[in-house]
């Protein structure tokens, strides 16, 4: 095993796949690293539905499931913070042309709120100038007692 | 009747209630089995009032919510009605964040969204 239990910090780097369901590899361990850690279960339903939807955008959206192409995933979680940068070998797109889905003419579009949920459920995110890398944030609070 | 994988169906009177039977609603072959089978209702089945009971349901990715959206829209189109209820707070959340708590009724508890149906 390459982790260990009594760390403060939980680091994992990993290459995923392009393909559906991939993102497993990385939200599997992460939940259980976020529950060892003693994160509320909201805090940790809000990370789970953040990288899930980074990781099938890198996939789906990013590489759009080309098998030569990979998703680069880094990963920390500690006691009071969790941080997940996830990249993928795609062209990148604007996150500033992503349509508001929430304006009454595109309310009932089915897609384009995965970036949403993303920016409203952490703390910080922040793409690269490229648009095809995208770090994701959640800080605990209250934070823990000293 | 079709058989379903992803949905059970029952009825109170005239009501159709549907319940999920993936805790974890993520997966994109589950979310395109999930929308087929709850479009069955409607194309297939004939179903005017339906009430989609999310008890047992703790995760939905962005892409469950586009094939909600599609079902709702296929309803409207045969002057159906759609309801929900039994929303975990993490989910309520997601539709509050995404402003589809205007496009869904939603309600708390079952008893209550099938007397909105009356």
């Amino acid at each position: 095993m390459a982790d260990n239990d009594q760390a403060e910090v939980w680091k994992r780097s990993l290459t995923l796949p392009s393909a559906r369901g991939s993102s497993r590899l990385v939200t599997d361990d992460l939940l259980e690293k976020l529950g060892h850690y003693g994160w509320p279960p909201d805090d940790i339903f809000a990370i789970h539905l953040a990288a899930e939807e980074a990781l099938v955008n890198a996939v789906v959206h990013g590489n759009k499931l080309d098998p030569e192409k990979t998703v680069h995933v880094e990963c920390l979680v500690s006691p009071e913070l969790m941080r997940i940068e996830v990249t993928d070998q795609g062209e990148g797109f604007d996150p500033k042309r992503v349509p508001d889905c929430t304006l009454a003419d595109r309310l009932e579009s089915p897609g384009g709120r995965g970036v949403m949920l993303m920016r409203s459920f952490m703390t910080r995110i922040e793409y690269n100038a490229k648009g095809n890398s995208v770090l994701l944030e959640k800080r605990r609070d209250p934070p823990p007692e000293a | 009747m079709a058989t379903h994988r992803r949905i059970d169906v029952s009825k109170t009177g005239d009501v159709s209630v549907v319940t999920f039977t993936d805790p974890k609603i993520l997966d994109e072959a589950v979310i395109q089995e999930l929308g087929g089978e709850l479009f069955g209702l409607v194309e297939v089945d004939n179903r005017k009032a339906i009430l989609l009971d999310f008890t047992g349901v703790e995760f939905l990715s962005s892409a469950a919510l586009g094939k909600l959206i599609t079902f709702d829209r296929k309803l409207k189109t045969a002057k159906g009605r759609l309801k929900f209820c039994g929303l975990v707070p993490g989910i309520l959340e997601v539709f509050q964040v995404t402003k589809l708590n205007k496009v869904f009724d939603i309600r708390a508890e079952r008893a209550e969204a099938l007397a909105a149906f009356s």
